[in-house]
């Protein structure tokens, strides 16, 4: 199991002598600050840079705590973060994406309640995306800081292919549907689709959810309402899902696709694919292995679009409203006491900031834009920070909000709905099965 | 799994050693530590956690047959076991019929063949995970192999349509572990003494008549172990799949495996993953005694009566 370094250091020093004093405003108290906090995050780049330059520059700040950093690959991340949780080993930042997993951790007792902390620190909290605390407050409490950035999914559209057939991007999805056979006639996808990671084929029903019904159809279902996958909404989006894979709206093969691979990606910039919906992160993919693609300004992206008859907001969305960290309840009071002094100073400070915009997303904070121009991503950064800035809603992604072991089912049932080897029926019987669970 | 076959081989001519065992027995004793520490303990916590309800991170509550009830209701479970009961199937079919032809083939002395065989081995040396991602990476339907060199006949949605993905699981297995079966053969038929060969000869007998009526018989004791090895094995094929297809499309290749690892670890329910994690003992033990049972009572009878 081999658990690093960090881990076993910040276990080793549960016992140590409790330090008096420590107010909410954290001055270095310094005298026997030996211990140091820990925090594992993410190894994918460009965003691995900037959260260790981020540790650098709080480290060269604090001399006498400092922060130990430890990276992993996403989905080796999200094993091992739960199973040191689960031994008492967690290091003492927690790195994750909120929602239900965070309730998880809560419900264990393995991370500190920081609804006070925000109330000392006003001016941090102020700071940062209102929208982004939704999936950091349980119960009413709030148990992780919001950090780095808010990533909306977004309909991606090659220029060129639209021009090859001489059509106009989607207003509707009417339009939609009619695309799909031009594209198809033209021996263009009309959609890139990683199908295999499932959780891509769920940000399709998030938004056919949403645009049809607003967000008070999957609410019921995460406030645990009996038997509300069976909403005739539910019923009709998912039947509008399985009309458009089976009038071969997606890339032959779609279901063999992951997008731990960037294949997805790479379908829409080769010109395989005319559109993609995904997630605001793949900007920075594309720009990095497309070539002239997005330089060339090939690329276009628009929210998505209403459908006819559908009573949801189109101004809406749904994503990752941030990514949040939250301390370990088992860390020592030094431990936590650094982690504090790195949320109120380097997380989301200027450099930071400054340097999130330099990925291509937009950091959450009030005001980042002005940070954009000059940046010669600047058009997209705008787009999204307005589609945030605008939403009615932003919601947050459906495996990130239920329970591990309902997302879990919700994942496996989507798999089989976009493999028409479940009927929408059968997909709302299941689902209405572990509803709450 | 070497281990496994050496014994099962030695086995096969032990009736002279018999007499010096019972001295040295403590010779034992390291591997039994072993296995009672890596084996046994964990085993007897996975049963304990199968009567629990654990999400991996709180407390372990009792929970009586809740979890058993959940996994032995779940239409899921059936499914599981059918896709891993045809898994084993496929790749004991496809596997052993070559594996015995190449390792008579390797078994000749010629120089060339000694160079085959170290070329054969190669796919054995590599890990599953490189394997899965190699030929996810070749069986790419806009991308992949097919794509590249425009060959129809290999665009096909390989890992996307349940037949097809379930025929490349069972093909890439195949491709791993028949270097390994080969080479167990290849030592069996090393071990058939030449003079049985030049009495059948002498008697007129062709190629292919020795084969049925020496080689083969004379490999029984070598095919039941490597029987053993790729049964036993298949149950418990996981790398490999979830890299390949992650149990898709759908669920057209959740081996049991797989399942008891989404469950776990994926859904958070610790509980029923033990649970299946104990039918897994279960139905590997009885799978192994009933191939030593298919060995006969003699499994330690020599083949060899009237040399």
């Amino acid at each position: 199991m081999g658990l690093p370094m960090g881990a076993a250091l910040a276990a080793c020093g549960s016992s140590g002598p409790t330090q008096a004093g420590a107010g909410g405003g954290g001055g270095g108290t310094g005298g026997g600050g030996a211990g140091s906090a820990t925090y594992w995050y993410l190894s994918t780049q460009p965003q691995e840079g900037v959260r260790t330059r981020t540790i650098e520059r709080f480290n060269k700040a604090n001399p006498n705590g400092k922060i130990t950093g430890t990276t992993f690959q996403n989905d080796a991340f999200k094993t091992k973060i739960k199973t040191a949780i689960g031994a008492g080993q967690a290091p003492t930042l927690i790195w994750g994406w909120g929602g239900g997993t965070l309730r998880s951790y809560v419900q264990a007792g393995q991370v500190d309640d920081l609804t006070s902390f925000f109330d000392e620190n006003t001016a941090l909290k102020d700071r940062l995306f209102p929208s982004s605390f939704g999936a950091a407050t349980i119960d009413g409490k709030i148990y992780a800081m919001p950090c780095e950035t808010m990533q909306p999914i977004v309909l991606y559209y090659d220029k060129r292919a639209f021009e090859k057939i001489k059509a106009e991007p989607p207003q509707s999805w009417g339009d939609i549907m009619a695309l799909v056979p031009k594209f198809n006639a033209a021996g263009i996808a009309p959609f890139s689709l990683g199908g295999q990671s499932r959780w891509t084929n769920m940000m399709w029903l998030e938004f056919l959810f949403d645009r049809m019904g607003g967000p008070e159809v999957f609410q019921a279902v995460f406030d645990g309402e009996k038997d509300a996958w069976s909403n005739p909404i539910a019923i009709d989006a998912l039947t509008k899902m399985q009309d458009l894979i089976k009038a071969d709206g997606f890339i032959k093969g779609f279901s063999s696709i992951t997008a731990d691979s960037n294949a997805d990606q790479a379908l829409l910039y080769t010109g395989k694919a005319a559109m993609m919906l995904h997630g605001g992160w793949t900007y920075g993919g594309m720009k990095q292995d497309g070539g002239d693609f997005v330089p060339g300004g090939n690329l276009g992206y628009m929210n998505f679009p209403p459908i006819d008859g559908g009573t949801g907001d189109p101004s809406n969305t749904v994503g990752n409203p941030g990514q949040y960290i939250s301390i370990s309840s088992k860390a020592t009071p030094e431990q936590k006491e650094i982690a504090k002094k790195f949320f109120t100073t380097e997380l989301m400070g200027d450099q930071a900031v400054k340097e999130w915009v330099e990925t291509g997303a937009v950091p959450i904070v009030n005001g980042a834009d002005k940070q954009f121009t000059g940046s010669p991503d600047a058009d997209f950064l705008n787009f999204a920070y307005g589609i945030a800035a605008n939403a009615k809603t932003f919601a947050q992604s459906w495996d990130q909000a239920l329970s591990p072991t309902a997302a879990e089912v919700l994942l496996d049932n989507i798999a089989k709905l976009f493999q028409l080897s479940i009927s929408p029926q059968q997909f709302t019987e299941n689902m209405n099965a572990v509803i709450g669970k | 799994m070497s281990a496994v076959a050496t014994s099962a081989t030695a086995s096969a001519k032990s009736g002279d050693d018999r007499g010096r065992g019972g001295s040295l027995s403590w010779m034992a004793l390291p591997a039994l530590v072993f296995f009672a520490g890596f084996a046994v303990i964990p085993l007897i916590g996975v049963l304990v956690l199968s009567f629990t309800s654990w999400d991996g991170l709180g407390d372990i509550n009792f929970a009586g047959f809740d979890a058993w009830r959940a996994v032995l209701s779940d239409p899921g479970l059936p499914h599981a076991l059918w896709v891993t009961f045809l898994v084993m199937a496929a790749s004991w079919a496809v596997q052993t019929p070559a594996s015995i032809l190449l390792g008579v083939f390797l078994a000749g002395q010629q120089r060339y063949r000694a160079v085959l065989s170290v070329l054969y081995f190669i796919p054995l040396l590599l890990s599953s995970a490189a394997i899965a991602i190699t030929y996810k990476a070749l069986l790419d339907p806009n991308f992949g192999l097919g794509a590249g060199l425009k060959l129809p006949l290999l665009t096909q949605d390989w890992l996307g349509e349940p037949l097809l993905a379930f025929g490349v699981v069972i093909f890439v297995v195949s491709w791993q572990f028949i270097p390994f079966h080969s080479l167990i053969y290849q030592g069996g038929v090393r071990q058939i003494p030449r003079s049985m060969y030049e009495a059948a000869e002498l008697d007129g007998a062709g190629r292919v008549r020795t084969f049925f009526s020496i080689t083969l018989p004379q490999l029984k004791y070598t095919i039941i172990t490597s029987s053993t090895l790729m049964v036993a094995g298949s149950l418990t094929f996981f790398d490999l799949i979830f890299v390949l297809t992650a149990g898709g499309p759908g669920d057209a290749t959740r081996v049991l495996a797989l399942d008891m690892y989404k469950r776990g670890f994926q859904a958070n329910l610790m509980g029923p993953a033990s649970a299946i994690a104990v039918i897994l003992v279960f139905v590997g033990l009885a799978l192994a005694l009933f191939l030593r049972r298919l060995g006969g009572r003699d499994a330690g009878h020599s083949q060899l009566d009237g040399m």
